[in-house]
């Protein structure tokens, strides 16, 4: 059998990790149609490629499905629970930053910081009768960020995607997201709190501690991460 | 016999004995509706218990524990005094250690009764220590009442000393206020200067959001005002510190708290409370002079106890949870009491971790 790279199967993530890897002499490429999740690879020998959606990648490298995979910290973080005894980070690889970060709307004058927030879930738990809520899709960060750092009165509501839109139509009060530039906060009249990053997030290939390695395996596994180390 | 067997017949045995004692055995859904709780708790709840929903009674929670349902029972239906068992399997979701069970059987002594607190105190303490001698644990025992005390009767405002007692069971928020409560921290920058600005509103941009321009105003009054007032006092502030720093035996831990009430008397009625437990305790037969007691005790994990508390922990074996936990939850009576309240106190035991020390003792 051979090692299995799992790589993000679309967009800008996939066009910039095979970018990266032809850099180390090793090409990576899309087969067969558009829908079509195949893959080749030239430029070594006993590596098949994976294209997997990169929310999958991290369960694939837990359960050693795959033995390589590149995804964001911020995934690998959120969904697997002890993320060092199952995966180990091979490189980061320079592009996909992305910060996770809490924001509120702009005209909170009062709320910079995160005891502004813990005061401002207070006194609005009290006025609305209801727990602040934050919209996000990174639950087990938010809420381990936020317990370490005290927070209370405060409710995490699932948002999947446009979570900057949740303030202005009213099924949130606060964000926790992604955000690389802050342009999408901002035009949505949001700011990040001064103390407010939860997580400082890149692309970064992740090699499973898990997966099974027969001889054939091991040699190419370790002639990949020579290449890659260069 | 198999383990579960095993646990489940040590269990049936702990509840009979609680029976035999005086208690009504009582059992709750393990199915609960998660709103009190996360009422309760907050957020943080999520973290440590699976929820589950359906279309008709939206978000269930799986029992974490016995307390909050048979506090609910008592309140609604239940005559005061009342003394119940239960006995099952709580839930408790792991996110960190998969070494720590996610569910695991619970016997539980809970006491409703308004005559003699401190005489409660040391019947639950003395019952759930009778059932576990010859494992040869260490017990701590601690007081969260005599912390709030000092809180209630601290020299500020009655907007810091209601923030303290918020965060009493945060530790570094609770220090963090404190720390700027008393001018020890520097105020935040990004504060100073909206406190200076003529108009604060001015760079507010579009008003979004259910959080109103009133709720926001309101709170730059707030600010406005705790700047104005008083900083808290470096003498309460380090009496403060003696009384969260008491680690004693329990005679030597009176004796340093009382020291303590000089500067902060209010704590007094709450030493009188230990002082009469200590009794209780010692005419119960309990070796007084040796048991431990941390004024810091159940600070972060006990969040709804708000008087005495307690654990039993195998000393040299740092990786299993406490043997048994309990302590005293009048508040959480009246939290769940629609306008009454009756003093209470409880512990839980985990027959599983019995069984794991006696294997080990074998």
């Amino acid at each position: 059998m051979s090692v299995k790279l799992g790589v993000p199967s679309k967009g800008r993530l996939m066009d910039k990790t095979f970018d990266w890897f032809e850099k180390h002499g090793i090409r990576l490429s899309r087969t067969g149609s558009d829908r079509e999740y195949s893959g080749a690879v030239e430029g070594i020998e006993g590596v098949s490629l994976v294209l997997l959606s990169a929310g999958e990648i991290p369960r694939e490298l837990a359960a050693g499905r795959i033995h390589l995979g590149v995804t964001g910290t911020d995934l690998v973080q959120e969904k697997l629970p002890r993320w060092e005894q199952q995966v180990e980070e091979i490189a980061p690889l320079g592009f996909g930053q992305a910060d996770l970060i809490l924001a509120v709307p702009g005209c909170w004058v009062d709320v910079d910081t995160l005891d502004d927030l813990d005061a401002a879930a207070a006194g609005f738990r009290a006025r609305h009768g209801f727990r602040l809520r934050i919209a996000t899709k990174y639950h087990r960060l938010v809420r381990d960020f936020l317990t370490d750092a005290g927070v209370a009165d405060y409710q995490l509501v699932d948002r999947q995607g446009a979570t900057e839109g949740t303030v202005k139509n009213e099924t949130a009060e606060a964000i926790a997201d992604i955000t690389s530039t802050g342009e999408t906060l901002r035009a949505n009249h949001l700011k990040i709190l001064g103390d407010g990053l939860v997580l400082r997030s890149q692309a970064t290939l992740w090699r499973s501690r898990v997966a099974e390695c027969d001889a054939t395996e091991k040699a190419a596994l370790k002639a990949l991460l020579k290449r890659v180390d260069g | 016999m198999p383990r579960r067997a095993r646990i489940l017949a040590r269990a049936a045995q702990l509840r009979a004995y609680f029976e035999e004692v005086g208690a009504r055995p009582v059992e709750t859904p393990v199915l609960q509706p998660a709103e009190t709780l996360l009422d309760l708790y907050g957020e943080d709840i999520r973290g440590r218990a699976y929820m589950t929903s359906d279309a008709l009674r939206g978000e269930l929670m799986l029992r974490p524990d016995f307390t909050v349902p048979v506090v609910q029972m008592h309140m609604a239906h239940g005559a005061d005094p009342a003394r119940y068992t239960y006995s099952g399997e709580v839930f408790r979701r792991q996110e960190h250690d998969p070494d720590r069970d996610n569910e695991y059987i619970q016997v539980g002594y809970e006491v409703f009764d308004r005559t003699d607190p401190a005489a409660a105190d040391a019947e639950v303490f003395t019952l759930i220590a009778g059932t576990l001698s010859g494992l040869h644990l260490r017990a701590s025992t601690g007081d969260i009442g005599i912390l709030m005390a000092a809180v209630a009767g601290l020299e500020t405002t009655e907007a810091r000393k209601s923030a303290l007692m918020r965060h009493i069971w945060r530790p570094r928020r609770f220090r963090a206020l404190l720390d700027r409560y008393s001018g020890r921290a520097p105020m935040p920058a990004t504060r100073t200067a909206l406190l200076a600005a003529a108009d604060p509103m001015a760079e507010a941009g579009p008003q979004i959001g259910l959080r109103s321009r009133a709720d926001i105003e309101a709170r730059i009054e707030a600010l406005r005002f705790d700047v104005a007032a008083p900083k808290i006092s470096e003498r309460e502030m380090t009496a403060l510190e003696i009384l969260l720093a008491v680690r004693e035996t329990l005679p030597f831990a009176l004796e340093r708290l009382r020291d303590v009430a000089v500067d902060l008397p209010q704590i007094t009625p709450a030493l009188d409370r230990l002082e009469a437990r200590i009794g209780a305790l010692a005419a119960r037969g309990v070796e007084v002079e040796t048991l431990e007691f941390e004024a810091s005790y159940g600070r972060t994990s006990m969040e709804y106890y708000d008087g005495f508390v307690f654990g039993f922990y195998a000393a040299t074996r740092a990786d299993l949870p406490p043997v048994a936990t309990g302590g005293r939850y009048d508040a959480l009576t009246r939290a769940l009491g629609d306008g009454t309240e009756i003093p209470a106190v409880g512990g839980v035991l985990r027959p599983g971790v019995m069984l794991t020390l006696e294997e080990a003792a074998r």
